[in-house]
């Protein structure tokens, strides 16, 4: 174990909160990084994409003068890593209090496209490797009577559309589980977040777009999230307008829904 | 991930997770130094987790909680001798030795605390003058090193690791066994005699006047203004003598001793405190502490009476659960010592300035102390002075201000302070308080009792390392 990578720890009269970030290498979860870095959180930064962290992880050490993020390379597929690399990042981050999943996939697809491969990745990285992560720290947290659960979700979760089946499949999926979680861990005195942001300006939104509209930046959507951690919300919408935007599309019936081609 | 708790200290002003471990016997601690060197962890002691700071708390690490060696090994009646395992709280001690008509030299405030953590501290109570500190009763010990070493100690043999682990807060071994003086006595009772006093000088000058009794201690009001500071009542309390109690065997005996569980017959103690958290706060208290000198200074003044040795030495433990009353931020105690010479000076700057900065202090306790022979001693020819400090999100940062202030008065007046009470001290204030020689030797017996480093405690990274393990 490398001295230097550790972070102090807590005292009774200067106390930082801590968070995982699963997914921070670009996008909201680099947004939320720094975010969270504002806050007096300390972070450990998590995704395969290792520079992109390590230059962020730089950036937020060197403003504030000291260390207060921490790079961890991982890719959420390799599941068997999970146990071992939580234990790590709890004793060198000194404590965890939120762990955010950020990590997601989605892929351009085309109307009467069926791509295995491509699904299977997505519902990995959407659902399989959020339920590792949430599992081990609703685990931590139950245990501890203490914590935060916070995962990025989306609008897409909320109804299956002609887009791209296995993405609304794994949001949805990741949609239901977070609720699960939120009915186990609550009389536990743990909040679970669910984050579903409409469009965010992102590298996957460059990927797959085509028809957007109301895009909002990584910061601010890092800021509707802040503020929803902040006051222990359970369901956030980014922008907020999505949540009557979602009432709606919840609301229509299938023998129309399915004629849409959106 | 099954043994990860959120652990607390005595005043609920922090928490840290630790893997706990709760060994029963003396080869399961080995077991557990052998599988934390081996994942590259370290280990931390907790017994009661009593202490004020951050002394049993190990964040994200092994805690080795003691409770669990909790056998009383040997006791022999005629001379007063007790061996017990280091998870041995006061109050069990108390209540096994008392009827025999023995009592513990020295307790803290509370009975909760084992036996092992009252001897990493060494702890003192309101006879510190006169009967110094709880390890100034310990005959031997025996000890595991983190290095696998199991060793016996006493003020003859081992000497240098005796007066290093007594006071060196759970860093340099694990206690497995003690061997301890009790003190002999002839009633359950004791002669307890209180008076007023009008300022800090008078409390000062009182306490010192009164030292040679059995006991002495002072409450001081910290909250009224600059010329009142320090008003308070002092109590003296003196065993008695043997045939002064007619019959001591009813006066021991527990049902006299133990603390009722209501007031005045009526309120159930254990939901006091829900009562007290509302009035929790600086207008609150300082009504509170000038009806309670008040009522001392008329109804209460120079009053002597019997009170039972619990009821007058646990006082903590009058109001269970006391400290939840300060909300859910918690409290914080800074005790600091310092010389006869200074210490009026510089508690009346103290005082002032947590007046100053609207920080007051709701409980201040003042002692009498003479120094020790340990390595790591708090104590010194002088006073100390106990503040307790509500904590809250908020204040946090303005408090460690506060008391790094008043770190620097305390070392400047060539004072010393308490590990067990400490959440402020950082390095360079640890070798200004211990000096560099003490330093220097508790760094050598740490290096050859624990190579590895293995022993580690948050208390011990944030005021001997650079933060880091």
């Amino acid at each position: 174990m490398e001295k230097d990578r550790e972070l102090p720890a807590n005292t009774p009269l200067s106390v930082h909160k801590r968070a995982v970030i699963v997914g921070a290498s670009s996008g909201i979860g680099a947004a939320l990084a720094r975010r969270l870095i504002d806050e007096g959180y300390f972070v450990a930064l998590l995704a395969r994409r290792v520079n992109e962290m390590e230059r962020l992880a730089d950036e937020i050490n060197s403003q504030a003068g000291e260390k207060k993020a921490l790079v961890y390379q991982h890719d959420v597929n390799d599941h068997e890593a999970i146990p071992g690399l939580f234990q790590t990042i709890l004793r060198e981050l000194k404590g965890i209090d939120t762990l955010v999943y950020v990590s997601g996939a989605q892929y351009p697809t085309a109307f009467s496209e069926y791509n295995f491969d491509q699904d299977a990745e997505t519902i990995e990285v959407n659902l399989l490797g959020a339920v590792a992560w949430l599992g081990r720290a609703a685990s931590f947290f139950e245990h501890l009577g203490d914590g935060q659960i916070v995962a990025v979700s989306s609008v897409a979760g909320d109804r299956g559309r002609v887009g791209n089946p296995a993405y609304h499949a794994s949001k949805a999926g990741l949609s239901t589980y977070l609720e699960s979680l939120r009915n186990r861990l609550t009389r536990s005195g743990i909040n679970v977040l669910t984050v579903k942001p409409g469009f965010v300006d992102t590298e996957t939104l460059r990927r797959n777009a085509k028809s957007t509209f109301g895009v909002i930046s990584p910061d601010k959507a890092a800021a509707g999230i802040w503020r929803a951690m902040r006051r222990r919300r359970q369901v956030v919408y980014l922008p907020g307008w999505w949540r009557w935007m979602m009432l709606v599309i919840r609301h229509i019936p299938s023998f129309i829904f399915r004629r849409l081609s959106f | 991930m099954e043994r990860v708790v959120r652990l607390e200290n005595f005043g609920h002003s922090f928490a840290a997770p630790g893997f706990v471990y709760r060994p029963t016997h003396p080869e399961q601690v080995e077991e557990i130094f052998a599988a934390a060197g081996q994942n590259g962890l370290h280990v931390g002691l907790r017994g009661a987790g009593r202490s004020y700071g951050d002394a049993a708390t190990n964040t994200g690490e092994i805690v080795m909680d003691m409770q669990r060696m909790n056998r009383i090994l040997d006791w022999d009646p005629d001379t007063g001798v007790i061996q017990v395992e280091p998870g041995v709280t006061i109050g069990q001690l108390w209540e096994y030795i008392i009827e025999d008509g023995w009592w513990p030299p020295v307790v803290p405030g509370t009975m909760a605390p084992t036996i092992g953590g009252c001897l990493a501290s060494n702890v003192h109570g309101k006879n510190n003058w006169k009967a110094g500190t709880i390890g100034e009763h310990v005959l031997s010990f025996s000890a595991l090193l983190p290095s696998g070493q199991q060793v016996t100690c006493s003020p003859t043999k081992n000497k240098e690791l005796f007066y290093a682990m007594i006071g060196g807060m759970g860093i340099l071994g694990v206690f497995v066994s003690i061997r301890m003086q009790m003190k002999r006595i002839y009633s359950g009772d004791l002669e307890v005699y209180a008076w007023a006093e009008p300022d800090l000088e008078r409390s000062l000058a009182a306490l010192d006047e009164a030292k040679d009794s059995d006991y002495v201690v002072g409450w001081v009001d910290a909250t009224p203004r600059r010329s009142r500071l320090g008003r308070g009542q002092m109590h003296t309390a003196r065993y008695l003598e043997e045939g002064e109690d007619a019959s001591p065997l009813r006066s021991f005996r527990p049902q006299h001793q133990i603390l009722p569980d209501t007031i005045l017959g009526l309120v159930p103690k254990a939901v006091t405190w829900r009562f007290m958290r509302p009035v929790m706060n600086n207008l609150g208290v300082w009504a509170g502490n000038t009806g309670k000198y008040l009522m001392n200074r008329t109804l209460g003044n120079h009053k002597r009476y019997l009170q039972s040795l619990v009821a007058f030495n646990f006082l903590l433990d009058y109001v269970p659960d006391w400290e939840r009353a300060y909300g859910p931020g918690g409290l914080i105690q800074y005790q600091s010592f310092l010389p006869k010479e200074t210490a009026h000076d510089a508690y009346a700057g103290m005082l002032q300035l947590c007046k100053r900065r609207r920080l007051p202090s709701y409980l201040g306790v003042i002692k009498r102390h003479r120094p020790d022979d340990f390595l790591i001693s708090h104590s010194l020819d002088g006073f100390s002075l106990a503040l307790d400090f509500p904590v809250s999100k908020r204040s946090r940062t303005r408090l460690l201000q506060l008391l790094t202030d008043l770190n620097q008065i305390v070392l400047q007046a060539g004072g010393r302070f308490y590990f067990a009470k400490d959440s402020s001290l950082n390095p360079t204030e640890v070798s200004q308080y211990l000096g560099q020689k003490t330093i220097a030797a508790f760094r050598r017996i740490k290096e050859r009792v624990d190579p590895e480093g293995l022993l580690q405690s948050d208390l011990y990274r944030r005021c001997f390392t650079d933060g880091v393990g």
